[in-house]
């Protein structure tokens, strides 16, 4: 069944549980609860008024969790039983869910797990498997999590910054187990667009429109890792890239820049090339050194030193990379193909094999030795 | 029965084909991958895969140093140190299998296309269940 319909109602059910008097730890337990009993029996028989059915169904088990709790306290039970009479208020609360899910006081990865269960709608199960953890251990994550927000309310403004952060994360664990959360991340993202009025929202939207219209090109048989310049720019998909690209000009006619509009700037300019030579690598550095402004990351500062290497030549990016802390992982690998591009190739080759033995993933580190080995198959009379 | 599969980046007695990956053709690169990939598929297949993880080379021992003190830590590794490149965990019917399929999994092209002939360890579980006896 596709479940994409059902889990967009999570966030709002959740919002209904809570206005109705249900914290909202309890009230995300129950609607994970009415969830999973959906996602169970729906197939066979969906309801009428889906959200309605998870409404009711979310809020029988939280009395029913309620009412255990109480009697083990051997309290009364402090919610009304009965829920307000009159319709359901409108109100979407899905923004306010979004805030207190990517609250600054949760670690990132116990951020991301709540944020994709209530407000991706979601099931433990599926995002552990996503994780590679067991499933007892991203429900504790999550249950932890929730604890740590107790006390605070719903209605509190929120920090769009680690929201943003956080979508981003999401973004970028790309396809495992049965879910492609790099889509999920797109939907939240979407959803957030609608939300807010905020340009970096519509920039970090963009940059993952942009990304994603390349993923199919990204990697070869096997999994094999394509860099941009082997690409097979055909494959790239041009309706995803169109909507990126009126997307972030919309964004940036509003001039507020931000990091997710300046990166998507990039991944635009990059969208937009037929090749890595016919590409505006001047432009490109010109969008680092404003990102640079804003962020003075190391990894801005590296990728920076690359496109320089474009732009005015491999010693010229050599030089730029003299100012970037050489302990970043792919500094190593930066190093190795600026080398090559500067015709030193025993170097290169050495420093190819350094960097593999310093990658961080598999796919990158097979790269990387397929690299020295290729650069060495070139030295050979 | 479940059994631990390990490889070495160094520790293991030397391979007959012993040419460092980097110094291999890439098309030879790309026939090792496929194979490993190809292995891992296979034993999903008839059920005896379990699981699979790769190490980075880097890391540190670590030890308490006692209330009060932070751990203390002794690394990077010397390059005497016996290091452990990665794992496989089967589970399968018989010692004689896990020993068959270390074997293949062994001989993984390498330069010149021919087999490796790596040394893998091949380390029993030990069961967390007890067998009934009385």
């Amino acid at each position: 069944m596709n479940e994409s319909p059902l889990r967009e109602l999570v966030p709002a059910v959740i919002g209904v549980l809570v206005r109705r008097g249900a914290d909202f730890a309890s009230a995300e337990d129950a609607v994970q609860e009415a969830l999973v009993r959906a996602l169970d029996t729906w197939s066979d028989d969906p309801p009428r008024d889906p959200k309605a059915w998870l409404v009711a169904v979310a809020w029988r088990k939280f009395l029913d969790a309620a009412r255990a709790e109480a009697s083990r306290r051997g309290r009364e039970l402090a919610v009304d039983v009965e829920p307000p009479a009159g319709p359901v208020p409108a109100t979407d609360d899905t923004l306010r869910l979004y805030f207190l899910c990517a609250h600054p006081i949760l670690p990132p990865a116990s951020a991301v797990a709540l944020t994709l269960r209530a407000v991706g709608g979601l099931t433990t199960r599926q995002i552990a498997a996503a994780y590679l953890v067991p499933e007892a251990t991203m429900a504790q994550r999550i249950t932890r999590a929730k604890r740590r927000l107790a006390g605070l309310r719903l209605d509190q403004p929120g920090d769009l910054g680690t929201v943003l952060r956080v979508l981003y994360l999401v973004f970028n664990e790309g396809y495992s187990g049965d879910v492609d959360l790099a889509a999920e991340a797109i939907r939240l993202t979407r959803h957030l667009v609608a939300l807010t009025d905020e340009p970096e929202v519509a920039g970090l939207l963009a940059l993952m429109l942009l990304h994603h219209a390349r993923r199919a090109s990204r990697t070869g048989p096997g999994g094999r890792l394509v860099p941009l310049a082997e690409q097979d720019r055909s494959r790239w998909d041009t309706g995803l890239i169109t909507e990126g690209v009126m997307i972030l000009q919309a964004a940036l006619a509003r001039d507020r820049l931000g990091e997710y509009q300046a990166q998507a700037a990039i991944a635009a300019l990059h969208a937009d090339a037929p090749s890595t030579s016919e590409t505006d690598w001047v432009q490109i550095v010109e969008w680092y050194d404003e990102l640079l402004l804003l962020t003075d990351s190391p990894v801005v500062r590296l990728n920076r030193a690359v496109a320089v290497g474009e732009a005015d030549g491999p010693r010229a990016g050599l030089v730029a990379l003299a100012d970037v802390d050489p302990d970043l992982p792919r500094y190593t690998a930066a190093t190795a193909y600026l080398h090559e591009r500067a015709g030193d190739l025993e170097h290169a080759a050495e420093l190819y094999a350094e960097a593999s033995r310093a990658a961080t993933s598999v796919p990158e580190r097979d790269h990387l030795t397929r690299e020295a080995a290729r650069v060495r198959q070139l030295l050979r009379p | 029965m479940k059994y631990l599969l390990l490889k070495h980046y160094r520790g293991a007695p030397a391979p007959v084909n012993d040419v460092p990956m980097d110094k291999w053709t890439p098309e030879e690169v790309d026939a090792h991958m496929q194979y490993m990939r190809d292995f891992a598929a296979r034993l999903e297949e008839t059920g005896e895969f379990v699981d699979g993880q790769a190490l980075a080379p880097e890391g540190a021992f670590v030890r308490y140093d006692g209330e009060g003190h932070p751990p203390v830590t002794d690394g990077p590794f010397a390059e005497t140190k016996d290091l452990i490149a990665g794992w496989m965990v089967i589970d399968v019917e018989s010692w004689d299998r896990a020993v068959e399929l270390a074997g293949e999994l062994s001989a993984a092209p390498g330069a010149g296309g021919e087999p490796i002939h790596e040394w893998l360890e091949v380390r029993p579980f030990l069961s967390e269940q007890t067998t009934v006896t009385e």
